[in-house]
């Protein structure tokens, strides 16, 4: 079964929410939706699951245009960034709650739940009410209502975003292997693009309303169509310079120049924007080919196994992240190096072109 | 840990004056005369708890505490399912909220001995806009100073219209802090409407619905004001209610011995059934 959006789009009292969109959603792998808080993440699930009508356009699930069909008809799972349970309902009574309103036989829904609270760990709280349990059992509550359901799409909506880092990693871990082998479209919407990496399968970035790339994870992150996009997949935020090319020459406004070799080097001259990962701007030499850049150390963040650095250059700011504990002076100098191989290059429009 | 010094207590004894001063005070002073016998010029017998027993065994007690009760009883019974049902109908968002949430609030802005007035003028069957509707216009006969059916449709009625805003505005609150995931789940069940009601509004409100039935309960169990306006008690004794009859026996007839063994029965009925109340409503919570 796939999950196809033909030109749907979204507008409430005059304002587009969903610029017009078209996708096609496969089963079997998760389905992340990246884009920033506003981007449009929600309204295109709350589109696709029948919350919101559509403005114009087509939804077709299975070959089946599911459109003017209700959330219920449509048969799917939405499973929130709040934990979402019927309040006066034990958790096996949660489970059940759309079994039963679908009329299945008491010994079907039975086993159904008895199966999904397996998978969840949630047999011993079986009596319990959500309002007894912690966050992390409630939101494991509310997947495996979407799990007995056996629905055709399963939408997930920044579901580990309130829990804490610890439970947020453990169930980012399991969720992969909860939908394995059920047939059910998966979406998941976040906004960090570490989750994205992690989760794999296929990426949908989306910006202000609208899908701008789409495509499997790994692809995306090796060839951003545009800067927008670039900047959307970079946690640390990517680091981006307008440079001038010149033959083969790139220079940045300090004066700072590298000889282009490949695909970009084949450009027609002119101004471009160059955008490279923070992974790539390092405080130690690596390839002769780097190019050494001077700034002046803002910021410093250590996580322990990363040390990052922002630095001002001329204007322009940077980030450099690298591994292990690097020992920077706030204020002062440092020489950087960038790989320039790893390098993106724009056309003043955003469009990537090298 | 040894305490160094007493001085804490410093602190605690404002409070303990306020309390003292409004609420320890009086009801020593109504419990003192509650078991003794005055006739004047500050000379009292001893009673014992013979004015107990006399309020317990009166008939007029009696009487009076199953209007009372009769009177909170269908006070409730109108007032909170209106209360939820008027709440249910509000709009959540736009312009009209303010509008809806000022009109509800008009009449609890209102004194209460004005509320009986205006139900007064607006009921006379002569000169009131509905009384001289009801009876010259529209032919029904409807007089609440003559038929005590007509008086307590009247009180009653005033107090829904006085009374139900509050229901309404606690509920709504309770009903506005649901989050929308709430509904989208139950659309996505494709739960029916009352199941909505049943499962998630209904949970979600019984915090504020308990506040509010304890609140109308306590008020209206010690309604005063407004039926004395309005009725003044009457015709005969069938709108007196409690406290009306309270103060016919305390100020009417100057017995402040019987009066003030009913106050503190009247206290403890109050206390009591607020109490069964407020138990019977939180168990769940508690289990």
């Amino acid at each position: 079964m796939t999950l196809e959006l033909h030109s749907a789009s979204k507008v409430v009292r005059g304002i587009t929410h969903i610029k017009p969109t078209t996708l096609t959603l496969q089963p079997g792998h998760f389905n992340v939706l990246l884009g920033q808080t506003g981007a449009g993440k929600t309204s295109l699930i709350k589109l696709m699951a029948g919350l919101d009508p559509l403005a114009s356009g087509r939804i077709v699930m299975g070959g089946e245009d599911v459109s003017r069909l209700t959330p219920q008809k449509r048969n799917i799972s939405l499973v929130h960034q709040f934990f979402v349970n019927y309040p006066h309902m034990t958790v096996f009574d949660n489970i059940a709650s759309p079994l039963r309103v679908a009329g299945m036989a008491r010994s079907e829904i039975e086993d159904r739940v008895a199966e999904a609270a397996q998978i969840l760990q949630l047999v011993p709280m079986l009596k319990r009410r959500p309002q007894e349990l912690s966050g992390g059992q409630q939101q494991r509550c509310a997947l495996a209502r979407a799990i007995a359901k056996e629905s055709r799409a399963v939408f997930l909506d920044e579901p580990l975003a309130n829990l804490d880092y610890k439970l947020r990693e453990e169930l980012r871990e399991q969720l992969p292997e909860l939908f394995a082998g059920r047939g059910a479209v998966v979406v998941y919407a976040t906004s960090e693009p570490e989750e994205a990496l992690l989760l794999g399968g296929a990426t949908a970035l989306m910006d202000d309303g609208t899908v701008t790339q789409f495509g499997p994870t790994a692809e995306i992150y090796r060839k951003p169509a545009t800067l927008a996009a670039a900047r959307v997949f970079s946690d640390p935020p990517i680091n981006a310079a307008a440079i001038t090319k010149t033959g083969t020459t790139a220079s940045l406004p300090s004066g700072v120049h590298w000889t282009l070799t490949g695909a970009p080097a084949a450009l027609p001259d002119g101004a471009y924007t160059m955008a490279i990962r923070p992974h790539h701007v390092l405080p130690v030499r690596q390839t002769p080919g780097d190019v050494a850049i001077t700034g002046t150390v803002q910021v410093t963040e250590l996580s322990g196994s990363e040390s990052s650095a922002h630095f001002l250059m001329g204007t322009d700011s940077w980030v450099s992240l690298t591994h292990g504990v690097h020992p920077y002076r706030v204020g002062e100098d440092h020489d950087f190096f960038l790989d320039p191989t790893h390098a993106f290059y724009f056309e003043p429009g955003g469009r990537l072109v090298a | 840990m040894k305490t160094e010094n007493q001085k804490a207590w410093l602190f605690v004894l404002p409070v303990l004056l306020l309390v003292a001063f409004n609420a320890l005070i009086p009801i020593m002073t109504v419990v003192n005369y509650s078991v003794q016998e005055t006739f004047g010029n500050n000379v009292f017998f001893w009673q014992g708890l013979d004015w107990f027993e006399q309020i317990l065994r009166s008939d007029r007690f009696h009487a009076a505490l199953g209007r009372q009760f009769m009177f909170t009883f269908l006070i409730l019974i109108i007032e909170v399912p209106l209360g939820i049902i008027i709440a249910l109908s509000m709009p959540r968002q736009g312009m009209w909220v303010p509008v809806c949430l000022v009109l509800m609030a008009l009449p609890m802005l209102i004194p209460w001995n004005v509320v009986g007035a205006m139900w007064n003028i607006f009921t006379l069957p002569d000169i009131g806009l509905l009384g001289y509707l009801m009876n010259h216009t529209l032919g029904i006969t409807y007089d609440m100073t003559q038929d005590p059916l007509a008086a307590w449709i009247t009180i009653v009625t005033m107090d829904v219209w006085h009374w139900t805003s509050l229901v309404v505005l606690l509920s709504y609150a309770g009903l506005v802090s649901i989050p929308d995931a709430y509904y989208q789940a139950a659309k996505i069940d494709g739960a029916s409407p009352w199941k909505v009601f049943r499962y998630i509004q209904l949970p979600k409100m019984k915090t504020v619905l308990t506040i509010a039935i304890l609140l109308r309960f306590m008020d209206s169990f010690n309604i005063y004001t407004e039926p004395f306006v309005l009725t003044g008690g009457g015709p005969g004794n069938s709108t007196t209610l409690l406290s009306i009859d309270l103060v016919k026996i305390a100020l009417g007839q100057f017995d402040l011995g019987p009066a003030a063994a009913m106050s503190l029965i009247y206290f403890a009925i109050t206390l009591l059934v607020s109490w069964l109340f407020y138990t019977l409503m939180t168990k769940d919570d508690a289990e």
